[in-house]
């Protein structure tokens, strides 16, 4: 499943007097035992926080809320969520505060009464220790414009956060969410102007949320449910992408947005958008078709029952359908070789379309909540099934396989993943004991010595159970224990794993467990006393790579705006400066290049990472644990390269070109081969944007071209180098005879043959072709670090990322038709041993990685190649500091 | 000695020294009163002195009224502590509400109580100070009370309540005024096993430094009551630190209950949690078949050491069943650790319920 990057928390508002006809009834009776069940209700449905209100003119409402609320504080059930004290009179509100031992939050005050009362309440709610809901509501009113809703909120937030020190990220804001489509033309823009003024307010009042009552929006409908609830779903889509994160919405009543009749939600959407003067009647004229949930809709119910059994399930996941889960369930049963293929198919392709949507904003919680209910009851519908296949298959008396924990950790309640995986390790004869949910470490570690388990398993869905499990992680070093860690869930990742679990506890082994399908494999591995060791030491060197790896990136960093990040461009003072000019200008290709030759470039280090042993060439042969391994294999690969080279396994062809350049902005504009010819092409470069200490510049690669416009020409070249020639061929033989190592030995060695080419054109480059170095004499180590004058950067990799680069570099060196070497549609060289890149010969010319890039110049990016947006996003999607389905800065 | 002639530091200075030491080392904080109170084995007659020899109800087990009976037991018992290496004393107020007192008809007595308690360590405080010219520091310790805001003490009937956010903080408004007039440098907030009670006590204090114009700092410190994890109120650590959190604590931490070793995980969560000091004073172990507390002082200290080892604390001391030799071995168990980091934590709505919830926007 995805992760729940969702922010948005919406608030039930059934315990509701003025929202919930029912609750009303129920507290003016006094009938407080169904009052509380109501609340119950809510929270077992996924409510995060419940809003109480007792604002009804027949109740002595400070009273009601006070006993309520005492009342609900002896259910722990209940009272585990925070509680929103919701009323417009401020005693009630006092009151109610007095009543919560948590932090709630007040809904709401206000400015509507002036300054000196806002204050004196924001103090008091300060005091009582909750926070607070503020309405955009001034002495004048509410405010129903954009710009009213905006200027109050500003003038409140100052107030607060400066005058009366109320921290700014317990402030909510309230812009106020009133009914559109009443055939008043004023309101036709109250939609529009609440989601720009939350915009507004997410983007100039940090740390603020914004929250709103939803069901407001579709007064002028009430009575048609099924047009309120597409309503209330296509405005809270586009209220939550400008960043509205709480609202008080009846979860019950709420479409997903992607199911909405088309039609419907083409209608919703121009009158929540004001996209047209007749919006109001058109949605009136489709809205008559759903009135009072009519006859159509009551079809549209049903006709996914003849659909197939794996739709079906889907939808009644999506939907959070039961009453037919069991029907469908056993259907699908019937139709597979093993119950355990129901759950591995479409179940869990229905929770996977779940979680894409819950993570795109187009499911909520309860939703969700309800999709897992569907799932359980589905997954324990076939759990008898399962019990008869293992009697069956004679298991049931056969000693446990080994015995594993299995537990979600502490703050984390989502449990779907871990129970798969536990029923699909009982299946597999291990016996599981599972802890259920919100388990803390100290009960999974005191379990797990008691019982003598083999292997504890932690999961968890939401990012914050990351910090939990490197906890846990942690704990189980201290207290000495070796079993391994598995360590699953939708926000958990490999590199997770091995930069911040994996070192906690060094004593025994985390592992990272990508699917349920994977568990019994990992498990099995980890408990074979055969296969141990080596399954260990392969994951550590693993580890040991990615940690590397995401060590030198650059990840959630503060960005800067792409103008400043231009304005601290490298510092290089061009004045006085004389480009060297090459010996020659457009392309030269190399046919049939000498193997012999390269040999002694090739940098060996690689070459036992890809067959993951981690060390440096030549200490690794010495080493005390592989060194053995690292030997032997070290002595097959001189063999082969002996053949290689003596016998031409391998082609080396490449083709190097210099072009007369200068910088342009952010790109670099290449000219033809004389001084004054036009353009030729245009290089686009990436600037990093990551927050730069003082003297330190953010780069791009064209800040190593002189500049346009000073009257000077520089150049700039580009190469592409293929060893691959030939490596098909034979390791296709190799693997005729299930010769697989010889296969996998070549393809490492083409590889490393691809880069040492590079390298030793590089250093041409530097002495003849483009002679800017004559006299360098460097031995292979020091070429290996690379210390010499120039750089040879390529597309995709950290100082340009952007693999589409590739496309105009391969039309300015023809390299497909000089020396055949093709781009594929993701821009990967075939033959894929190798290399291609541009030349910069300046000498404070330096390697960098650009890191996560802002939107700003993603879309300054795009109107620069001609590229839409979306598309430049999703080949820089690596790189990317936001989400852009969701328009948010990327969570941590 | 009059009660201000006692106060040789102002609040500002006494925040700024507290700090400075703080963000040197981990300080120390004493041990338990009520268990150095036993071994005096005073009887009914000598709770009761002389000026209570006519009280009309029993007063044995009232250890806040020692501080009018045998004041010069009550200081020595703190400068025992002083001396021991505490940096910090708790005044003997524990019980210094007019809820508390009710049990012994006592209200009347409740500022009295806390001015004098409050001088007494300070006494104590400055010999101390006079003997080796360490500052000492006297936190004037304010109880739970008997009674809970949050829970009903009728399964019956829950809820009912046997007091009052409003008469909890009537009640701790009173003793923080008198514990401050008679000299504490800093008020303890302790024991608190219901939130509600420890937020009408904040609550209180707020309103005693908006009424007098300062400031003093505030510690607070919760009971996790068993193994389940949670106050007796349901709360989890951090739910309770959600809750909190608004004071602006100048510590937080957990006291009583549990020994060190059972202390260590929630320590540990709240250590991660807060952006200030944390501090911890674990009973000596859990209680024998006897129901006493005999964890040995080199026991308990290489535990509590073992806090500091990790980086999880900035102020260590004990609770039930310490004594001045558990202080010392502590003292010294912490002196070669440095003080925990605190934290940065990103500015997030952060809520609770008896559980914690965060808006991750």
């Amino acid at each position: 499943m995805t992760a729940p990057v969702a922010t948005f928390i919406n608030i039930g508002e059934r315990t509701n007097v003025t929202g919930s006809a029912r609750f009303r009834k129920l507290i003016t009776n006094g009938d407080y035992a169904a009052a509380l069940a109501v609340a119950r209700d809510q929270v077992e449905n996924g409510a995060q926080i419940i809003d109480v209100n007792m604002d009804e003119g027949l109740l002595d409402s400070e009273k009601a809320m006070v006993t309520f609320l005492n009342l609900l504080a002896a259910e722990p059930d209940i009272a585990r969520v925070p509680v929103m004290v919701d009323s417009s009179k401020w005693s009630v509100i006092e009151a109610g505060l007095k009543c919560i031992q948590g932090k709630g939050i007040v809904n709401s005050i206000s400015m509507k009464e002036g300054v000196e009362a806002f204050k004196h309440h924001a103090r008091l709610v300060r005091a009582y220790g909750a926070a607070v809901v503020v309405m955009a509501f001034d002495e004048q009113g509410q405010a129903d414009t954009y710009e009213r809703k905006i200027a109050i909120c500003e003038r409140a937030y100052r107030i607060l956060v400066d005058e009366v020190g109320f921290p700014p990220e317990d402030i909510i804001f309230d812009p106020n969410i009133f009914a559109v489509a009443t055939g008043i033309e004023e309101h036709a823009g109250y939609g529009v102007a609440f989601i720009e003024a939350t915009r507004w307010i997410r983007q100039n009042l940090p740390h603020a949320h914004v929250s709103g009552g939803v069901s407001n929006l579709s007064f002028s409908f009430r009575g048609n449910e099924t047009v309120r609830e597409a309503m209330h779903a296509v405005f809270l889509y586009h209220a939550i992408q400008a960043g509205m994160d709480m609202g008080i919405v009846n979860a019950g009543q709420l479409s997903v947005y992607d199911e909405i009749e088309p039609e419907l939600r083409e209608a919703c959407e121009d009158v929540v958008l004001n996209r047209r003067p007749d919006s109001t009647e058109r949605l009136l004229a489709v809205a008559e078709r759903f009135r009072g949930g009519g006859k159509e809709k009551k079809e549209a119910d049903l006709a996914w029952r003849s659909w197939s059994v794996e739709k079906r399930l889907e939808h009644a996941l999506i939907n959070g359908i039961t009453e037919f889960v069991e029907a469908d369930t056993e259907e699908a049963r019937q139709s597979v070789a093993r119950p355990l293929h129901v759950i591995e198919g479409p179940l869990m392709a229905g929770m996977n379309v779940v979680g894409d949507l819950f993570g795109a904003g187009k499911m909520f919680l309860p939703q969700v909540v309800k999709s897992a209910r569907v799932m359980k009851q589905a997954v324990a519908y076939l759990m008898p099934f399962m019990e008869q296949e293992k009697q069956e298959m004679g298991l049931t008396d056969a000693p446990a396989a080994g015995r594993i924990l299995m537990a979600t950790v502490k703050g984390d309640v989502h449990d779907i993943g871990k129970n798969i995986v536990g029923v699909v390790l009982q299946c597999n004869n291990y016996e599981v004991i599972d802890l259920g949910v919100m388990v803390p470490a100290a009960k999974i570690l005191e379990t797990a010595r008691e019982r003598k388990v083999d292997v504890i398993g932690l999961s968890g869905l939401i990012t914050p159970s990351l910090d939990e499990m490197v906890h846990v992680a942690a704990e189980m070093e201290r207290e000495g224990f070796d079993v391994p860690l598995l360590i699953g869930g939708a926000t958990t990742s490999r590199v997770h794993t091995a930069v911040k679990i994996a070192p906690q506890y060094v004593r025994g082994q985390a592992v990272y467990v990508t699917d349920a399908s994977r568990a019994v494999g990992v498990v099995s591995n980890l408990l074979n006393d055969n296969a141990r060791a080596g399954y260990v030491a392969n994951l550590r060197a693993e580890y040991a790579k990615i940690a590397d790896q995401h060590a030198r990136s650059d990840r959630n960093k503060v960005r800067m705006r792409i103008e400043d990040a231009r304005a601290n461009r490298a510092p290089i003072d061009f004045a006085g400066y004389v480009p060297p000019v090459p010996t020659f200008l457009g392309t030269r290709v190399f046919e049939t290049y000498d193997l012999a030759e390269l040999v002694p470039y090739i940098d060996w280090t690689p070459f036992f990472q890809s067959w993951e042993l981690a060390g440096t060439y030549p200490a690794i042969l010495e080493d005390p644990k592989i060194g053995v391994a690292a030997r032997a294999l070290y002595d097959d690969a001189q063999k082969m390269l002996a053949r290689i080279v003596s016998e031409n396994w391998l082609t080396a062809r490449a083709v190097v070109g210099f072009w007369p350049a200068n910088a342009s902005g952010d790109d670099i504009v290449l000219y033809g081969e004389t001084g004054n010819a036009p353009e030729i092409a245009t290089l686009h470069t990436l600037r990093q944007q990551m927050a730069k200490s003082a003297g330190r510049a953010n780069l791009a690669l064209s800040d190593f071209i002189v500049p346009e416009g000073q009257g000077v020409t520089d150049y700039i070249g580009g190469f592409c180098v293929a060893t691959g020639f030939g490596e098909q061929e034979r390791t296709d033989a190799f693997k005729a005879k299930n010769d697989d190592y010889s296969a996998i030995l070549l393809k490492a060695l083409a590889d490393r043959f691809a880069e040492a080419f590079a390298e030793r054109m590089h250093e041409r480059v530097r002495r003849e072709f483009w002679a800017y170095a004559p006299d360098e004499a460097l031995d292979n180590e020091a070429l290996i670090k690379e210390r010499y004058r120039g750089i040879r950067p390529a597309p995709g990799y950290p100082a340009q990322p952007d693999h589409t680069e590739k496309a105009t570099l391969f039309r300015l060196l023809g390299a497909s038709g000089a020396i055949g070497v093709e781009l594929t549609e993701s821009f990967a060289m075939w033959p894929g041993a190798a290399v291609s890149g541009l030349y910069f010969a300046h000498p404070e010319a330096a390697y960098f990685g650009v890191g996560r890039i802002e939107r700003d110049q993603v879309e300054d990016y795009a109107r620069r190649k001609g590229m839409s947006v979306a598309e430049v996003e999703r080949w820089l999607s690596p790189i990317l500091n936001y989400d852009p389905a969701s328009m948010k800065p990327a969570a941590e | 000695m009059t009660a201000t002639a006692t106060s040789a530091t102002a609040p500002a200075s006494t925040f700024a020294a507290l700090k400075d030491a703080a963000r040197q080392r981990i300080l120390i904080l004493d041990g338990a009163m009520g268990t150095m109170i036993q071994q005096l084995k005073l009887d009914e007659a000598g709770y009761r002195g002389e000026r209570f020899r006519d009280w009309p109800r029993d007063v044995k087990g009232n250890n806040d009224l020692l501080n009018l009976t045998v004041p010069d037991a009550v200081r020595d018992i703190h400068l025992a502590y002083f001396m021991a290496g505490a940096d910090i004393v708790e005044t003997n107020t524990f019980s210094g509400t007019t809820i508390a007192m009710a049990d012994y008809g006592m209200e009347e007595l409740v500022r009295e109580l806390n001015v004098e308690g409050a001088r007494l360590a300070k006494e104590a405080a400055l010999i101390a100070q006079e003997k080796d010219g360490r500052p000492r520091f006297v936190a004037g310790a304010i109880g739970p009370t008997n009674r809970t805001a949050s829970i009903s003490p009728d399964v019956n009937d829950p809820g009912f309540r046997a007091t009052s956010f409003d008469e909890l903080a009537t009640a701790y408004g009173e003793q923080a005024a008198a514990l401050l007039d008679g000299g504490a440098d800093l008020l303890l907030i302790e024991t608190i096993f219901d939130t509600l009670n420890a937020k009408a006590a904040i609550f209180a204090i707020e309103r005693l430094f908006e009424a007098r114009g300062l400031r003093v700092p505030v510690m607070i410190s919760g009971t996790i009551t068993d193994l389940s994890g949670r106050t007796l109120s349901g709360q989890t650590p951090e739910a309770f630190w959600n809750s909190v959190r608004h004071a602006a604590p100048f510590s937080i931490g957990l006291n009583c209950a549990l020994g060190a070793k059972e202390m260590r995980a929630h320590i540990d969560e709240l250590s991660r949690i807060a952006d200030t000091l944390v501090c911890a004073y674990p009973n000596a172990g859990l209680p024998n078949e006897f129901g006493l507390y005999d964890e040995s002082p080199a026991a308990m200290a290489k535990l509590v050491g073992a806090f500091a080892a990790s980086g999880l604390v900035n102020i260590v001391g004990g609770c039930c069943g310490t004594t001045p030799d558990h202080i010392r071995a502590i003292a010294e168990a912490v002196a070669p650790h440095p003080p925990r980091d605190i934290p940065t934590i990103a500015p997030r709505l952060r809520l609770s319920g008896l559980e914690p919830f965060e808006l991750r926007a």
